[in-house]
């Protein structure tokens, strides 16, 4: 397996290899995604990088149609909406991410709760290709 | 804490606003100096050789206007040259933070006279160019890269609510009715058009065009219809967002023992407290902002009183949800309860806590940096008696303001009160 830093670029190059990194606390067992050197509840600097299974359930989410520049730049716009949302690892701390194969043509459906399975999706092309954290359903 | 350590009163001793809009001929400057003279108007003894430093709350005129470094132009401008002039950005809260550093120099007994500006110069970038310059102001790495927009933000703190406390949609409506209501009597306001008046110009217009006329029956209908309020991120809609804007607002903060010998009508800053916070996925929940709980807690510790003394707040409503999550923050509302008191009218200029005479950021405008002075303004107006047919009866004294930054990252909370 890999070895990843500490370092926030890290987290990308994680995802690139499939995986969903953060980090535990040595001291009290605190986790974070993504990884971070200080722990924010006992503030340690003793932590180490953990691999997420990568499962968990959706907290908060919204349906956009006016989208920033660069999701508007790889295809969504108001007729082409997207979902993004945080969702709650089953290990504990939330992170944002996209949100796929929800029916986006009716939001109020949603259900807050929704068990979710990592996946991961890329954007942009060549040079400029990035990966990005996305769910989906189980 | 450091609430208590306040060595010296400080009071706000005049306030002046620019027109809030969008104005193509007019850049950062030329705002700040149209709400100098309007806050040079609201006092009767000002002397500009008093002042001492210019303290300026402003986001990004870097990305809006290609101008960093603002703050000593500015005071250029008005002809306060070599004074000390500095630039503070925290986002939307530019300026809430830049009067409350102010008010800390004060009270620090370093300065007697200090002029605080904010100013947004916003329109002068396409939409999604304001859209993106604004995203600056979130996590860049891991949030925006993520899909997020600011719009996006509240609206999954919408969804939260909404599943939390079984709200609904119609409560969101209710704080758009309200604050447009409240603006179109804000002569400063970029939207002088009430819900209602826009509801019924688009009724006139079809039957203009020969088109099939809508047969919304009340305000609410209107804003449920996505043909006439269409979906920005749901469950955020066009009417449940601020505009962008260009504006600016000025308010001359002074040592207590000073403020009569420039002003008739100053009001006191009895409080302050001011919080930060990480991105979204690091709070517990997502239906509060603990940066305003905190901030809050402090200024209320520091002034010694409890959210039922306040008379009149004007809160960050940066979205509708905002502005029904804030008056929880704050403790106006038990948790869950701020959008039953949204509908009841509790928060309207005639209920029990008024929230927003101004019209808000949603109505009255939102050029980020000059956001929280601008809050400023509409307190010392509505403590004074001067807030004309804004005017909340039973003589208010307390006044609250509550300006945030981002998704809730940064919050300043401030108190002022009236003497005599
Ligand atoms: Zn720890």
């Amino acid at each position: 397996m890999e070895n990843y830093s500490m370092n926030s670029n890290d987290f990308f190059k994680a995802l690139e290899d499939g995986a969903l990194i953060g980090s535990r606390c040595l001291d009290c067992g605190t986790m974070a995604v993504p990884q971070r050197q200080i722990c924010s509840k006992c503030l340690s600097s003793k932590s180490k990088i953990v691999h997420y299974s990568g499962n968990g359930s959706l907290s908060a989410f919204t349906v956009i149609s006016v989208p920033s520049m660069w999701m508007s730049e790889v295809g969504y716009n108001g007729k082409n909406p997207y979902c993004v949302g945080v969702v709650a690892l089953d290990e504990g701390p939330k992170i944002s991410a996209q949100i796929l194969d929800m029916d986006i043509s009716m939001p109020e459906n949603i259900q807050i709760g929704t068990k979710l399975t990592m996946t991961t999706v890329s954007h942009g092309e060549d040079g400029n290709r990035k990966i990005h954290l996305a769910f989906k359903p189980v | 804490m450091s609430e208590l350590k306040w060595k010296k009163g400080v009071a706000v001793a005049g306030v002046g606003l620019s027109k809030f809009g969008a104005f193509k001929e007019k850049n950062s400057r030329d705002l700040f100096v149209e709400a100098y003279q309007d806050m040079i108007n609201s006092m009767q003894r000002y002397n500009p050789e008093k002042v001492e430093a210019f303290y300026l709350g402003n986001f990004s005129s870097d990305q809006f206007e290609k101008q960093a470094h603002l703050a000593p132009i500015l005071a250029s401008w008005i002809g306060l040259s070599p004074i000390t002039a500095l630039r503070i950005e925290d986002a939307c809260a530019s300026s809430g933070v830049a009067l409350r550093q102010a008010a800390l120099a004060i009270a620090s007994g370093q300065y007697d006279v200090v002029l605080v500006g904010g100013v947004e110069k916003m329109t002068s970038l396409e939409i999604a160019a304001v859209t993106e310059a604004l995203a600056t102001a979130a996590d860049t790495q891991f949030e925006v890269s993520a899909g997020f927009t600011f719009p996006g933000f509240y609206a999954a703190m919408a969804t939260a609510y909404m599943h939390e406390f079984q709200a609904s949609r119609e409560a969101f409506y209710h704080v758009s009715i309200k604050n447009r209501n409240n603006g179109a009597l804000n002569e400063y306001a970029q939207f002088g058009q009430t819900i209602f008046d826009i509801m019924e110009s688009k009724k006139r217009r079809a039957v203009q065009k020969g088109l099939p006329v809508p047969e919304w029956k009340d305000e609410i209908e209107f804003l449920s219809d996505p043909k006439g309020n269409p979906m920005v991120a749901w469950p955020m809609t066009l009417f449940d967002c601020s505009p962008v804007s260009d504006g600016a607002a000025v308010a001359l903060l002074v040592s207590e023992e000073i403020a009569s010998s420039l002003t008739d009508t100053p009001i006191y800053m009895i409080g302050s407290g001011q919080a930060s916070d990480g991105a979204l996925p690091e709070r517990e929940n997502l239906y509060s902002i603990p940066a305003a709980v905190e901030a809050s807690r402090q200024a209320y510790q520091m002034a010694n009183l409890t959210p039922d003394d306040i008379d009149v707040a004007e809160v960050h409503d940066c979205f509708t949800i905002a502005e029904i999550i804030a008056t929880e923050d704050l403790g106006f509302f038990e948790r869950g309860e701020g959008w039953k008191a949204a509908i009841e009218g509790k928060t309207s200029r005639d209920g029990s806590r008024p929230v927003n005479t101004s019209g808000g950021l949603k109505s009255k405008g939102h050029p980020v940096g000059a956001t929280g002075v601008g809050q400023i303004v509409e307190i010392w107006k509505q403590l004074n008696g001067l807030a004309e047919e804004r005017q909340v009866q039973g003589d208010p004294k307390i006044g609250l303001t509550h300006n945030v930054g981002g998704s809730g990252q940064t919050c300043v909370v401030n108190i002022f009160e009236r003497r005599g």
